[in-house]
């Protein structure tokens, strides 16, 4: 218990100073808001007279704390572009982007864990080269690229794929899925090529522990021995790994938003940045971060369920 | 059957043998072709309800030849080349790896030297005990959990039912050292297979484990194969002595006869690392060099380079093993004249 409170404190620290940090960010980046909404022929009056009303004549640390607090209260101000409160805005981009996100870390688990565990059993000199060369090769494949192949291979001979745009899930599941199946794959294959081998290494170093001995002196059979306490162990090491995963994937989905034209959270940011709607920018940040830290704040709480050496100290 | 002109030897009845081991040879290939020959042609024996001590320095083979009985040699790269292990008269060598399970924690149970890692961490006391017992005696889990408290208790744990909640952190190294001993005698085993039980453990608690392991050999009719580099401890528990040396058995002899009428200057050297409180030593005796690895050994006996007896023949030719008065062996040139060669 003290250490899932401790936990929630450190979630909410970290988040004070994700906060902090995006904000000033913003402070130091060059161009103007205003002039870029009121265009070049503006004169001084206008631009004052809207500064005003935005409240960027604020002192910083005013604006500062009239945006944590909205915040907190889900208040993230209002785009300068889209004249919308960008809360609206990002509820309406968000279920594209949780489901890419969510489908890419099913598929990479799905696939990660078994092909580690099937690769940490038949270790030997030849596939640890085999396996290995794919985990090269799956690092050097640039998403964007990766997507451009899915979508000429796969998209253009299966008409399940729809290869631009998003069909809500309420609508069409099978509809949601083509739209999203694809784009998923794109994040997931170079991540499943990667972490895989993180699988078969957690494994493959609990089974050189003591207690792999005693379990097989006991008379259980390999298969439980794999399956049971080999892989309960391996967790833990492969939790840190599912919680870096997430972050990836999140980053991830901004780029293969663009080459699927999915209208998601990364196609926004990416229009916004170029536009200089801080708000919105700032929100987004904000909206991936917490998104991020969240994550890894459910995977600590998770080490305490997997593993008793945490929860009881 | 009442036949006893079969009995070749009437000294040794065949049927009170538990486990014999002939000729067993495990050798690791440890690259570029190298052959690491950890044990080299051992061959002995364990009686009903006996309790046999293997002793030898660190790297002399003795927990490879005790996970060989167990078939637990981890392959590649190690391997059971040749030899025969027999467990009441059947070949454990033979089994299938699915009939070894059955015997593994039924009919040999096993505990290690290292308390301390030897429990799975992330599982609690309880599910360690009754995953062994569900297995051998198809105990349904209330019933395996039951029979674990009782065994909890057998081996010293006053509160029990409280144990088995518990998880291996939160016991000490003689506690974690009892629960393996409940793990491996939970089943009755025929053989328990003791690999150095007591080295890593504080020395008031060593007494306690090791009468323990004698309590529960006495209650279930066990015998014990205890592995061993503490000669104190062997004094203590052991019928008969085996000693190791470079993966061969080098002496062996009923355990006052090592003590009083030692023959090998290996063991010779071994029982002087005993500190004793009446001789007045600056230093504590030990055995200068160290076991030559199991890849360099050399063609004439293993000790040789260390011997304070060596002689030419000793670097040249293998010895023998020679057979003295009650079944006392001694694998050594200096006494070529006497006994009777047994190879």
């Amino acid at each position: 218990m003290a250490y899932i409170i401790r936990r929630i404190i450190l979630f909410v620290v970290t988040m004070a100073i994700v906060s902090f940090i995006t904000f000033a960010v913003f402070q130091i980046l060059p161009g103007d808001p205003i002039r870029t909404m009121l265009g070049t022929e503006a004169d001084e009056v206008q631009v004052e007279t809207l500064r005003k009303e935005l409240g960027l004549d604020q002192p910083l640390y005013v604006q500062y704390f009239d945006w944590a607090k909205g915040l907190v209260t889900g208040d993230l101000g209002e785009s300068i572009r889209f004249s919308m409160p960008v809360k609206e805005l990002l509820m309406d981009r968000l279920p594209v982007t949780i489901s890419l996100a969510v489908i890419t870390l099913l598929i990479v688990i799905i696939v990660a864990i078994p092909l580690g565990i099937f690769v940490a059993k038949r270790q030997n000199k030849m596939s640890d080269v085999v396996f290995s060369s794919i985990t090269q090769v799956g690092m050097a494949i640039p998403s964007f690229w990766l997507g451009m192949l899915l979508i000429l291979y796969l998209g253009m001979n299966f008409s399940f794929f729809s290869i631009s745009g998003y069909v809500p899930w309420t609508e069409s599941i099978a509809g949601a899925l083509g739209a999203i199946l694809l784009p998923a794959l794109t994040i997931a294959i170079p991540q499943i090529a990667v972490k895989f081998r993180y699988v078969r290494n957690a494994i493959l170093e609990q089974l050189r522990l003591d207690y792999v001995r005693t379990i097989r002196s006991k008379g259980i059979t390999e298969k439980f021995v794999m399956y049971k306490h080999v892989l309960r162990n391996s967790m833990i090491p492969i939790l840190t790994i599912f919680g870096l995963i997430t972050a990836e994937v999140v980053a991830g989905t901004i780029i293969v938003e663009q080459v699927f034209a999915l209208p998601g959270i990364g196609q926004l940011l990416i229009t916004s940045i170029g536009y200089r709607d801080f708000p919105l920018v700032q929100g987004i940040v904000m909206y991936i971060t917490f998104a991020v830290v969240f994550i890894n704040f459910l995977v600590d709480i998770l080490y305490s369920v997997l593993d008793p050496r945490i929860r009881l100290n | 059957m009442e036949s006893p002109q079969l009995h070749l030897e009437p000294s040794k009845s065949t049927n009170d043998l538990l486990l014999e081991v002939k000729g067993l040879k495990t050798y690791f290939h440890i690259g570029k072709g190298k052959i690491a020959k950890a044990v080299d042609n051992v061959s002995f024996a364990i009686k009903k309800g006996e309790t046999v001590a293997l002793v030898g320095e660190s790297g002399s083979g003795k927990s490879i030849t005790s996970l060989s009985i167990m078939r637990l040699i981890p392959s590649p790269p190690g391997e059971i080349v040749e030899g025969s292990i027999s467990l009441e008269g059947r070949d454990l060598l033979t089994l299938s790896e699915d009939d070894m399970t059955k015997v593994r924690g039924n009919e040999i149970g096993m505990i290690f030297q290292e308390p301390m890692t030897s429990l799975d961490p992330v599982f609690t006391i309880g599910n360690q005990i009754v995953e062994s017992l569900m297995k051998h005696q198809k105990m349904k889990k209330k019933e395996a959990y039951e029979k674990a408290v009782d065994l909890l208790k057998i081996v010293g744990f006053a509160r029990a039912e409280k144990i088995i909640k518990e998880y291996p952190h939160q016991l000490s190294g003689g506690m974690r050292q009892r629960v393996m001993i409940a793990i491996a005698m939970s089943n009755n085993p025929k053989l328990l297979i003791a690999d150095e039980p007591t080295t890593a453990l504080d020395v008031t608690v060593q007494a306690q484990i090791l009468n323990l392991m004698i309590d529960m050999k006495e209650q279930f009719g066990s015998s014990i194969l205890l592995i061993t580099h503490d000669m104190g401890v062997v004094a203590e528990t052991a019928d008969r002595v085996l000693v190791m040396y470079g993966g061969q058995i080098v002496e062996e002899a009923p355990v006052r006869d090592l003590f009083l009428k030692t023959k090998h200057p290996y063991t010779t050297a071994l029982l002087r690392t005993i500190p004793n409180i009446d001789v007045d030593l600056k230093r504590l005796e030990s055995i200068p060099g160290n076991v030559p690895p199991a890849h360099l050994f050399p063609k004439g006996c293993r000790f040789a380079a260390r011997c304070t007896h060596a002689m030419t023949k000793c670097q040249e030719e293998m010895p023998q093993l020679i057979e003295f008065e009650n079944n006392h062996k001694v694998r050594c040139h200096l006494y070529a004249s006497e006994g009777g060669a047994i190879e």
